[in-house]
């Protein structure tokens, strides 16, 4: 396919012949936007492109298509650059004019500042991540679908090789291809290697001593990028997953001319207005940051490979969707076996562990945002290894997710809300900037008792204005800034949380394996992986369907409401109703249903019901202690 | 210094048609063409246009009613640069670097222009421009004049009289040579002037300087300044948040808003380099251009080539300083991270602004030279020895990294929370409002009904409490501030401040935190996070400067605004002690490491408490509930209970409301309530432009309802209102007048003050034993009934042991029993020990573990 090759190999080719058959207007700038968007519409054509995720950067083309799957961790400043600029040829002393757009670098030929026909643009530059927190699974499979597709010239086989071998071999096999590499590539791409074989060896420890790539979450692997966006920039905002497709930029000109301004800075500080650390942060090397120039971004509504990305009119996706529809409610009761099954056999807590896993942020109504449902699983073990493999099997089956352990070192000590460096004039990242949809889970059984310092303080209310209000204030050392997120919070904790939380449960085991290690991972292993697909699938499709409540139900609803308060005012209170109202909507939609319909609204409350009581019970269990 | 001589003397000048002197060819020549009314020509377009065809341009630019002859360029002598220093009389000239790189686009253009006809006519024609505008600069600074001008700089001059002139007065007696210009005035003086500014900066500025100095040292002829007046423009109306720049602003003049994030130390800028031949030590000034020295690589003197050596000490510098700007918070979108400009501050403006500042800059925006300049850096870096280092051909230097900086030369920078430290008000001038939104607004505040449709747009999805929706309003409307510093009380507090205390879940937080979203300057704080430090101020060491610096907390933050405290209960008690102050008399002193202040905290306080007992208990008073000091419970004007009200009417539409969130799309909710933006909008403006006064009806009101309520509690021998209830009274009234837009506070308002006023006491000064309202409550944290009731019980219980007879000891246990046995009402538990510690008061007794010995 050699046009394919073309305008994934080459896409400067298509800017410049773009540009140099119009160069009057700037029509020709919408005309190559339009042409690569037209390019990937096609189908299966996003997965021709190489995707940074997967591929490492040095066997991908420099200025050639990629596509990276990220979240914007922070937002540089504009910058302006020379968008058309004329270069003198020194021998024959003519003059052409040249695009800048989509090039970090100048062309050859020494140019001309002065010349009247320079265009002086501007674009923006975002500092993404891959999505943290993002679980094996999504980049395993993400990987293999590259795979699949007629894939772009470099070294498939190579691909195959290392991915199908154990980690060991992986590196071995990396280190053998690094070698025929320089053997065979110019000086300075060798270079480029040499600094980027360790984070490929699994030690990111050594990697991140030199240059911080400013993760949320510690111990993340993967490329950080700079893409730089050309139009409608104002659209993103920090946090959004997107898929951007771009052209790569690794220019090691770029890395040389950061070294040299780094010396130089050192000698004369006035000479440039950055600090030597502002530099490091926003001009990193290629070879560690590359930078995408931006032709077309998909936001992302979820990260799961297992779906069609984004809402689109496909016909394929339509019937992926009814199909997924179709065999929702049965899914759900496996998935409800297999939780009762982790759950040692409560059902009620399986059920509300759903609820909770399609629950999100819907809409905001003044400060007050609805569809949230943080839920506290109470009556953990204390230090058993029983929340890790609970976070575990979570981890399986959302997108991305984190666990947060909640000991008093982690407290005092961890980074969890974002930071502005004035120095480094960045957004110092921490563990609460996650993208939407992302799965907190807290272990609160790690607490013991001690002394929280100021930083702990300060955590722990962020968690607590997470949980109530979704929301993150970024710490701008002059000012706040808030940040609305949408992230489901899972608390297990022995008693009831210290944090708030829209629900708790009481875990009440029904038997107790004398091994629970052992016990959890039969439980697990007995999943085939295409049952966890469909567990998977079901999240994201139950999450993002639409819900609606008839007007009879309406009244049926307030009629109930009246009738419960007036029994005993005391038991019901507002906050109760919104409570059964939101268990009644995850309810619904865990069923595929859109609209409420009676019988769930009369199971939502029996489920109220049935948690409320056992809540009590287990305070006058407790109730005689102090 | 406007004293009636010099007034007179101005006056005499300005009725004057243009200055009879002949020494002043520029203002002469035009003029006897056209004596009859005085106009001058109309503006030759841009510089940038006449450059590019000066041919058609020579055409239109004299295409005016008045021909200018060939003898008019002649008769000015082209040759001296634009006659920068004649009128000046010997007072240097200072470079001026913030337009430093002032030149550049006119040479650039004449060099690289193939194409014109003959440079000599441009370079005229420029020259000419230069002239015309300093004469319409002149005409500005001598006519100018703004009646309605409220800028507090103005405050003592003649507003009648020619506003610059007045300002050159005061440099002649002040000697500071700098003259502020307010673009604005320019603007309504003379669009094209303004136009001009804009576009041309680093040209029109310096011709507004020359004219400056002219008109000055004529007027002025024997004043000695520092150096001759330059003029800082500001407030260039094309006001723009960082957002919104772009490449089309380059090299114009801008005002942008913004918070000062970091500052450089001082850094040395070379203006001109003094080089020294080493052969025969001839001596000669080479000026910085742009950045870069030319460096003479032969003596002239001697002609010895590269002898010529830097001799820093004799060089000039000037003063630089590189500040980062942040964008401020309220001009963000939302989702976003803010963004951030290079500034540059020379000379005096160096150490204008710190970290933390907001500012209004106004500077030209530049892009920095792509290319690095070799040359300037040995110079530095070589210890004073300069080698001349020829701009070597680096083979990197043909791929250019293809990204500009940018950078803005302050002119003029202004902080706008300044005045927040005079204690000046109406710093919300700057929020102006376009004409159809204040139409707008006066169109919904003479709705009838806009009182309830405000509080009803309040906090939309939290359901029902009306009256305290509507207390909120007035606190966000605030009274009218009175000063009394004259007879020695001070301010008079105008915020109103509000407690809620209720069942905890019942949105109480929601509403703290709708507010804090509502108003601009807004604070909140949880009272279990906070410190008596966080919500006052600390200070801090700053670690570079070693100097001391205040931090200040959300108290002081939020001056002018609301700020929320949750969880109020659960403040320590030196945290909370802090708030006295600032609830009454809306001050914070520090004394603090060697600093001691008093800053302002005039802050509306919008609490929420807990229970102690998790549930509101009604058998108990508000006191007893939330156990806080009734000394701070009297400083707040209103005090809310928000309970669970148990109706089914009510309930029913609580599940209705409740039930429309989960399904209801956004925008149908939009249409129902008023947007919050108007909401906002109507709040600043009122707050802004309305200030109520009482009227003589609504006095009288406020003194009936006073001494009623006095009645009330004096009938049985109760207290039940306070002059702070009256202040209280006055205040409610004057927001709820603000609320209507009205200048006069009315009897409706009073009557609405009163009604929300006896609302909330009703609420929470009720004496659960009686049912009653009684004040005292609050005031002393005891209703009369209870302290009478306490009395007799003591009483009962002397008794009781008198009756004993002689026994040193008693059993508490027994004496207990004995007492309820005897006692016809009911005694508690805590009834019995607050006797026995009356008791133990009067000495009567001492309690030890579980014995009572009699003393």
């Amino acid at each position: 396919m050699p046009s394919v090759q073309d305008w994934i190999n080459n896409p400067l080719g298509v800017v410049d012949g773009a540009f140099a058959q119009n160069n009057s207007g700037a029509e020709w700038e919408k005309k190559v936007v339009e042409y690569f968007k037209e390019k990937l519409k096609v189908n299966g054509a996003q997965s021709w492109v190489p995707s940074l995720n997967d591929v490492p950067l040095h066997y991908l083309k420099p200025n050639s298509l990629v596509k990276f799957r990220c979240m914007i961790q922070d937002m540089f400043d504009p910058e302006f650059f020379m968008g058309v600029y004329e270069t003198v040829d020194s021998s024959t002393n003519s003059k052409v004019l040249r695009c800048g757009k989509y090039k970090d670098v100048t062309d050859c030929g020494q140019v001309d500042f002065n010349s009247r026909n320079a265009v002086t643009s501007e674009r923006q530059t975002f500092y993404c991540v891959p999505i943290p927190g993002e679980s094996q699974w999504v980049k395993e499979i993400s990987f293999h679908q590259a795979r699949v597709v007629p894939s772009t010239s470099y070294t498939p086989n190579r691909h195959k090789r290392s991915y199908e071998e154990d980690d060991e071999m992986d590196t071995q096999a990396q280190q053998e291809n690094n070698c025929q590499w320089n053997d065979s590539h110019r000086n300075v791409e060798s270079k480029r290697l040499e600094t980027e074989a360790p984070s490929q060896n699994n030690s990111p420890s050594r990697c991140s001593s030199n240059l911080d790539l400013n993760f949320p979450l510690p111990g993340e692997q993967g490329p950080a990028c700079l893409v730089k966006v050309y139009e409608g920039w104002d659209g993103f905002k920090l946090n959004d997953m997107l898929e951007v497709f771009g052209i790569l930029s690794v220019d090691p000109a770029l890395s040389l001319m950061a070294d040299d301004k780094e010396a130089s800075s050192l000698l004369d500080p006035t000479e440039s207005m950055e600090t030597v650390e502002e530099q490091r942060a926003h001009s990193p090397p290629a070879s560690l940051v590359p930078r995408i120039h931006m032709l077309y971004a998909q936001p992302l509504k979820h990260n799961n490979p297992l779906l069609p990305s984004a809402v689109s009119e496909d016909k394929g996706a339509c019937r992926f969707l009814s199909g997924v529809l179709s065999e929702l409610t049965s899914v759900r009761s496996e998935l409800l076996t297999y939780l009762t099954h982790i759950f040692l056999g409560d059902s009620l807590a399986a059920e509300y562990l759903i609820l909770h896993l399609i629950s999100s942020v819907y809409a905001r109504r003044d400060v007050l945002p609805l569809g949230k449902f943080t839920l506290n699983v109470s009556g953990c073990p204390h230090s058993s290894p029983y929340t890790d493999q609970l976070y575990q099997i979570i981890q399986q089956l959302v997108p991305s997710s984190y666990q947060i352990c909640m000991s008093l070192h982690n407290m005092n000590n961890q980074r969890m809300v974002p930071r502005k460096d004035y120095t480094a004039n960045r957004l110092v990242s921490g563990t609460l900037q996650l993208a939407s949809n992302t799965s907190l889970f807290l272990d609160e059984t790690q607490l013991e008792q001690g002394q929280l310092d100021a930083t702990g303080v300060r955590n722990i209310t962020a968690l607590g204005n997470l949980i109530s209000w979704q929301k993150v204030d970024y710490d701008f050392n002059y000012h706040q800034m808030e940040f609305p997120c949408n992230i489901n919070v899972l608390i297990v904790s022995e008693g009831r949380s210290l944090l708030p939380s829209d629900c708790q449960v009481h875990l009440r085991p029904a038997l107790s394996p004398p091994n629970l290690e052992e016990y959890l991972k039969t439980v697990q292993l007995a999943q085939a992986s295409s049952q966890l697909n469909k567990y998977r699938v079901y999240f994201t499709v139950a999450r993002s369907l639409d819900y609606n409540i008839s007007d009879q139900i309406t009244k049926a609803v307030e009629e109930d409401f009246v009738e419960m308060r007036k029994d005993d005012p005391q038991s019901v209170s507002a906050e109760d109703l919104h409570r059964m109202l939101i268990v009644a909507r995850l309810l619904s939609l865990s069923y595929g249903q859109t609209s409420l319909s009676r019988e769930n609204w009369i199971k939502a409350k029996q489920m109220e019901m049935m948690r409320i009581s056992r809540t009590q019970q287990q305070k006058c269990v407790n109730g005689n202690e102090p | 210094m406007s004293s009636p001589s010099s007034s007179a003397r101005k006056r005499a000048r300005s009725s004057n048609p243009p200055t009879p002197a002949s020494e002043d060819p520029l203002s002469l020549s035009p003029r006897p063409r056209e004596p009859s009314t005085g106009e001058l020509q109309p503006m030759p377009t841009s510089p940038g246009t006449d450059m590019q065809s000066p041919a058609i341009q020579d055409t239109s630019l004299f295409s005016s009613p008045v021909q200018l002859p060939f003898d008019f360029l002649s008769e000015v002598d082209m040759s001296s640069p634009l006659i920068y220093d004649t009128p000046s009389r010997g007072t240097p000239a200072r470079q001026r670097p913030d337009l430093g790189s002032v030149r550049k686009a006119p040479q650039v253009d004449l060099n690289s222009e193939p194409v014109s006809g003959g440079s000599h006519f441009i370079k005229s024609s420029n020259c000419l421009q230069s002239k015309i505008f300093g004469l319409y600069a002149k005409r500005f600074l001598q006519r100018f004049i703004d009646p309605s001008s409220r800028e507090d700089e103005n405050a003592c001059l003649d507003l009648n009289e020619p506003l610059y002139m007045q300002k050159l007065d005061e440099i002649s007696v002040v000697g500071d040579p700098v003259l502020n210009v307010n673009c604005g005035h320019i603007q309504t003086f003379d669009a094209d002037l303004y136009r001009q500014l804009i576009c041309y900066p680093q040209e029109v500025i310096p011709t507004f300087d020359m004219a400056v100095n002219e008109l000055f040292f004529d007027r002025y002829p024997d004043s000695v300044l520092e150096h001759q007046i330059q003029v800082r423009p500001y407030n260039a109306l094309k006001t723009r948040n960082m957002r919104s720049l772009n490449p089309e602003d380059i090299d114009q003049l801008i005002t942008i808003s913004g918070m000062v994030i970091r500052t450089s130390q001082l850094i040395p800028e070379m203006q001109e380099a003094f080089f020294r031949c080493q052969v025969c030590a001839f001596s000669t000034r080479v000026e910085v251009d742009r950045g870069r020295i030319a460096e003479p690589a032969v003596c002239r003197n001697c002609n010895t080539t590269h002898s010529m050596a830097l001799v820093h000490n004799r060089s000039v510098f000037s003063d630089k300083q590189m500040i980062k700007l942040q964008e401020s918070p309220e001009d963000m979108p939302a989702g976003q991270t803010p963004h951030t400009t290079v500034v540059y501050a020379h000379n005096d403006l160096v150490d204008k602004v710190q970290p933390g500042d907001r500012v209004n800059i106004t500077g030209v925006f530049y892009p920095n030279e792509p290319v690095l300049c070799s040359l300037h850096k040995s110079v530095r870096g070589k210890s004073g020895i300069y080698r001349a280092a020829p701009m070597r051909v680096n083979p990197r230097q043909s791929q250019v990294k293809s990204v500009y900086k940018t950078h803005i030369d302050a002119i003029h920078f202004r902080k706008t929370d300044e005045r927040r430290l005079h204690g000046l008000e109406e710093e919300n001038e700057q929020k102006l409002f376009t004409e159809e939104r204040v139409s707008m607004l006066k169109e919904l505040a003479a709705k009838p009904d806009v009182y309830d449709r405000l509080s009803s747009a309040l906090a939309p999805s939290i359901y029902e409490h009306e009256d305290i929706k509507k207390g909120i309003l007035l606190q966000l409307f605030g009274g009218t501030r009175k000063d009394f510093s004259q007879t020695g009380r001070g301010n008079f507090r105008a915020e109103i401040n509000i407690l809620l205390c209720g069942d905890p879940g019942t949105s109480k937080s929601q509403l703290l935190q709708y507010v804090y979203n509502l108003v601009p300057r807004g604070q909140y704080t949880s009272g279990k996070g906070s410190s008596a430090v966080g919500l006052t101020a600390y200070v801090m060491k700053d670690p570079e400067t070693r100097q001391l610096v205040l931090q200040t907390g959300a108290l002081v933050l939020s001056d002018n605004g609301i700020c929320c405290i949750d969880e109020f209960d659960k403040m320590s008690d030196s945290t909370r002690s802090v708030l006295h102050e600032v609830m009454e008399q809306q001050t914070l002193s520090i004394a603090k490491a060697g600093i001691i202040c008093q800053l302002n905290a005039r802050t509306s306080i919008l609490a929420a408490a807990n229970p102690v007992e998790s549930q509101w208990n009604p058998k108990k008073t508000t006191i007893e509930n939330i156990q806080l000091p009734h000394t701070l419970l009297s400083r707040f004007d209103l005090i809310f209970l928000m309970l669970d009200p148990q109706d089914e009417a009510y309930d029913r539409r609580l599940a209705h409301h409740l039930v429309s969130l989960y399904y209801q799309s956004e925008d149908q909710v939009e249409e129902e309530y008023l947007d919050m933006a108007v909401l906002k909008d109507y709040i600043a403006y009122a707050r802004t432009y309305i200030n109520p006064r009482l009227c003589e009806e609504a006095s009288q009101a406020l003194i009936e309802a006073y001494v009623d309520m006095r009645k009330i509690g004096s009938g049985r021998g109760m207290v039940s209102a306070y002059p702070r209830q009256l202040e209280s009274l006055i205040r409610l009234a004057e927001a709820h007048a603000k609320v209507r837009f009205s200048d006069k506070v009315e009897t409706i308002d009073v009557e609405e003050a009163k009604r929300l006023h006896r609302e909330a006491l009703k609420q929470s000064a009720t004496d659960p034993r009686t049912g009653f309202v009684d004040i005292s409550i609050l005031t002393t944290g005891m209703s009369a009934t209870a302290r009478k009731r306490k009395e007799e019980v003591a009483q009962a219980l002397k008794k009781l042991i008198q009756s004993k007879g002689k026994m040193p000891a008693m059993k508490y246990q027994q004496l207990f029993d004995d007492l309820r046995g005897q006692s016809e009402a009911a005694i508690t538990k805590d009834m019995f020990d607050e006797a026995l510690r009356a008791l133990t008061d009067e000495d009567y007794l001492t309690v030890t573990g579980k014995t009572v010995r009699l003393l």
